[in-house]
């Protein structure tokens, strides 16, 4: 789902890289407060596993390919503010180095595939009533789907806005084929965060959503 | 946590050189509809050092993109754990 350059207008991306700027802002003045000093390489690692998940793009119908997109499982993991980081981390790299995803679009990529998708599971993590296993587990599926979903939601609206394409042809196109790339999340998520919590159980908790 | 720190980096680093060169290399979601759409072409082409993930020099497609995912995998740990070490030594305002 990485925006090249010129499929946004300059006000869109910058409107974009606002709201992901401050996202990002917020994760590391909260680097003391989200992470203690031993969860420290957890960052890179989530960040690593991010990336390295991106890389396998699978099939789905219709000749076309879905890839990971690591916000809900960053924010189960580290919360939706470092959520954010990680996914800034990833996506810079991406576009820095392997020509992945518009350097002018690097905000409004960051602000559709990480800070929206750790909000909404972040959110969804704050307002469960148990940190449960079994919950958890739940929000990691739904979460992952509902994270695509609103990622393509808004990419289509941003080429929409930009005058790239009409909303009314893009937005159900990219609803339609984010339906089957969200489940591939939901599973890929589902698996890695089953992985942490039999290994791990102490590195997924309530993460805290409230800016102190 | 540094056994898990390893063992989860190996897992990375793993998928990125030995499973990526067998992806898909069909477009992914954005690029199926806007090839449909046809407004594929107001995308830029860009460059960059491993563009395309594609290890440059490397003649062998599939050894090229498992270069670019091991070269890949490490840069964002390391790039991950620096900023935040650095962000960490910040006194917290929140």
């Amino acid at each position: 789902m990485h925006i090249p350059d010129g499929f946004l207008t300059a006000e869109v991306a910058l409107a974009c890289a606002v709201p992901a700027v401050v996202a990002v802002g917020i994760g590391l003045r909260r680097a003391n407060v989200d992470l203690d000093e031993r969860r420290v390489p957890l960052l890179g690692v989530t960040a690593a596993f991010v990336f390295a998940a991106q890389m396998l793009n699978f099939p789905i119908a219709g000749g076309t390919s879905g890839h990971f997109m690591g916000a809900a499982l960053a924010a189960i993991l580290l919360g939706p503010w470092l959520a954010c980081v990680t996914l800034a981390v990833v996506l810079g790299v991406q576009a820095f180095v392997f020509a992945d995803g518009g350097l002018t679009a690097l905000g409004a990529n960051i602000f559709n595939m990480g800070v929206l998708g750790a909000l909404v599971v972040g959110g969804m993590i704050h307002f469960a009533r148990t940190t449960a296993p079994k919950a958890t587990l739940a929000i990691a599926g739904f979460g992952a789907w509902l994270a695509v979903m609103v990622g393509a939601s808004a990419t289509a609206l941003e080429l929409a806005i930009s005058g790239t394409v009409p909303l009314g042809t893009v937005l159900p196109a990219m609803l339609g084929t984010h339906l089957l790339i969200g489940v591939g999340e939901a599973v890929i998520t589902v698996a890695a965060v089953s992985a942490v919590l039999s290994t791990r159980p102490d590195l997924v908790g309530r993460p805290q959503v409230v800016v102190a | 946590m540094k056994l898990f720190t390893i063992l989860a980096l190996a897992v990375a680093i793993g998928l990125a050189t030995a499973v990526s060169p067998f992806a898909a290399s069909t477009p992914d979601g954005l690029e199926r509809v806007a090839t449909d759409k046809a407004f594929i072409e107001s995308g830029k082409s860009q460059d960059g050092p491993i563009a395309d993930y594609a290890f440059p020099g490397v003649e062998n497609e599939r050894l090229a993109t498992g270069l670019a995912g091991f070269a890949g995998t490490l840069i964002v740990f390391g790039l991950g754990v620096v900023l935040i070490k650095a962000a960490r030594r910040r006194p917290t305002v929140a």
